[in-house]
């Protein structure tokens, strides 16, 4: 058992590009261990990709192919890759942490009686994998101490997508014994909700909110801000779990996608699942009363304080400046 | 239908947490504790299709003492029953360990449906549903914002990446671990705190932990990685320095 086994993810011929994260992440650890890293890329009808693929610095491409995997179900996915890990027996497999990770690498690990490691930031000598806790308050150093192949999956934006180390790979296909009977679920279309109303991506200034807001008649408060700022007015995914601010203002991996001149985050956390939404901001001011707050890791500007304070005082002065 | 509901005790997400003197867990003296936020939408779903199509809702939770607490404010929410896993032991326990204890009490109610959260504020693995789903044998569809029961089944709404969504048909009996925002949260009433006293909880003693499969190693602070620049004094000083930035250097005044 060795060498590192990068799973990647596609979907009708289209990539996640997280599988290019986890790409990089799989061929540094695989150079810091001194063993071969190789990648699997599965579907049904995926013999271009593993061509783009086999221009990458990999022992060998394996393309699982299926006509069962044309669309996703954790339970082929499962019974796939149970079969194809095992017979290329890696000590390291590999995953982006998406959506669809979730869902079924979990399954997988557990075939092996082990324990995937998720949504990993970092990976040290040793090797120690660091994934967040707390909801990035504290990080937490993991190790893999069972007989059986180590799974991991990597947090978005931890690796460089464009950093994978070029080279040449053969491709080899292999075909899972799959049988229709075996899929329980039966996976429908996707779809999104009625048409957005609110275009945040195309917003230069945006004021965004919290859960530190604390309740719904305090949104005022920062509507003020917003107002006077010329600002669109997001949120964090609570505010809108709560119905306090639609649906299409939520910024974040479940909601919109933002890069504005200017994010002005006021008492948001910063948990990965909103950061991803908004890293992409030219300039991000901060108003947290919590110091150790990891929305202060993205923030150039930072105000350790009560919003409740500061946000008046800052649609006053803004006021002012502007006349 | 029977619905069994996994909720998981987690520390108050404004709570101050410190690294405990061992390094390998949060010092736990001080903390107050709550249900898991999407535990609670978990419970929620769950009562709402017991009022639609009937059965019983039982909630289960695995921890020491103190996690009887959640396990009552659930019942005064409205559950029937609750079941609590007795393990003051859970940080030697990994995903699997933890899973296989919730797994084997579940299994002896033959439910017709498990419902957890999608991920634990605390830990936040984000797995020990599909966990216990596989180890149980039955199938599961993950971060599922609607659940509809059909003649024998269930259409579950699934969320995705970037605003997109995907219904799925899957047989019973089933899991599905819940994302918060489906539902509205109910509160308890008085008369349902009143009523909790009257429902059953049941204690059970969990099973010795066997050998983990991954080991939490060490517990610190995050490395300050980005150069912020703090912006302090009075609040009517801390404003007028954030304008001063806005007009020179962001330019959006
Ligand atoms: C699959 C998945 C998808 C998700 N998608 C998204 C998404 O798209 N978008 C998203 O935002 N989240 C998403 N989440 C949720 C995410 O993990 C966090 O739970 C959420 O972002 C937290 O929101 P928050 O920062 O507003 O709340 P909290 O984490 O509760 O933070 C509140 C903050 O306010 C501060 N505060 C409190 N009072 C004050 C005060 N008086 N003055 C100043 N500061 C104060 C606190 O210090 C704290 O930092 C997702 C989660 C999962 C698992
Ligand atoms: N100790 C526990 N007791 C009851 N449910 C739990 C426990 N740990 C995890 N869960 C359930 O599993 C879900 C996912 O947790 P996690 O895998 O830790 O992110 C939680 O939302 C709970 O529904």
């Amino acid at each position: 058992m060795s060498g590192v086994l990068v799973v990647m993810e596609q979907r009708d011929g289209n990539w996640n590009r997280m599988s290019f994260e986890a790409l990089t992440a799989g061929q540094q650890l695989a150079a810091k261990l001194g063993v071969e890293c190789s990648a699997i890329v599965m579907g049904d009808g995926v013999g271009s990709l593993a061509v783009e693929v086999s221009s990458k610095k990999l022992a060998k491409i394996i393309a699982i192919e299926h006509t069962l995997l044309k669309a996703y179900t954790s339970d082929a996915y499962v019974a796939a890759l149970d079969q194809a890990v095992k017979q290329a027996a890696p000590a390291y497999v590999i995953f982006p942490h998406t959506y669809q990770v979730r869902d079924f690498a979990p399954a997988l690990a557990t075939r092996f009686r082990s324990v995937l490691i998720s949504d990993v930031i970092a990976m040290h000598d040793g090797p120690v994998f660091v994934r967040q806790l707390l909801q990035g308050k504290l990080n937490a150093d993991y190790r893999h101490t069972a007989a059986g192949p180590c799974f991991v999956s990597i947090q978005a934006g931890t690796f460089r997508g464009d950093a994978v180390e070029a080279g040449t790979a053969a491709v080899e296909t292999f075909a899972p014994t799959l049988d229709a009977a075996q899929i329980r679920n039966k996976p429908g279309e996707l779809f999104r909700e009625s048409a957005q109303t609110v275009d945040l991506s195309a917003a230069p200034v945006i004021v965004s909110v919290g859960r530190g807001i604390g309740e719904q008649e305090n949104i005022p408060l920062v509507e003020e801000l917003a107002k006077a700022l010329g600002a669109e007015l997001a949120a964090s995914r609570p505010i809108c779990d709560n119905g306090w601010l639609p649906m299409e203002r939520q910024v974040g991996s479940s909601g919109q996608t933002v890069s504005p001149k200017l994010y002005l985050a006021v008492g948001i956390s910063g948990a990965i699942q909103h950061l991803v939404g908004m890293k992409g901001s030219k300039t991000v001011i901060a108003i947290n009363k919590d110091e150790n707050a990891p929305i202060f890791e993205v923030a150039d500007y930072g105000v350790v304080g009560d919003l409740f304070v500061i946000v008046p005082a800052l649609t006053k002065a803004v006021l002012a400046a502007r006349g | 239908m029977k619905i069994l509901v996994a909720i998981k005790q987690v520390p108050e997400r404004d709570a101050q947490v410190h690294v405990a003197a061992d390094g390998k867990w949060i010092d736990e003296s001080d903390l107050n504790y709550t249900i898991n936020e999407p535990d609670a939408y978990a419970l929620e779903e769950a009562l709402q299709l017991k009022e639609k199509n009937g059965g019983e809702v039982v909630v289960v939770c695995a921890g020491p003492e103190r996690v009887t607490s959640t396990l009552r404010e659930a019942l005064a929410k409205g559950a029937d029953r609750a079941i609590h896993i007795e393990a003051d032991d859970l940080g030697a326990r990994d995903t699997l360990g933890v899973a296989q204890i919730l797994a084997d009490a579940m299994k002896a109610e033959s439910p017709d449906l498990i419902l957890t959260g999608l991920q634990s504020d605390d830990l936040g693995l984000g797995q020990t549903g599909v966990v216990m789903a596989e180890l149980l044998g039955i199938p599961h569809a993950t971060i599922i914002m609607h659940v509809e029961a059909t003649g024998g089944g269930l259409k579950v709404k699934r969320e995705l990446e970037d605003g997109w969504f995907q219904h799925v048909e899957m047989p019973l009996p089933a899991l599905l671990t819940i994302q918060s925002g489906g539902n509205k949260l109910r509160y308890a009433t008085l008369m349902g705190i009143k009523k909790a006293k009257t429902k059953e909880t049941k204690t059970v003693q969990a099973a010795a932990a066997t050998a983990p499969a991954i080991a939490l190693e060490r517990v610190y602070l995050p490395e300050k990685q980005k150069k912020t620049e703090m912006l302090t004094g009075t609040p009517d000083q801390v404003a007028a320095k954030i304008v001063e930035k806005l007009k020179f250097e962001v330019r959006v005044i």
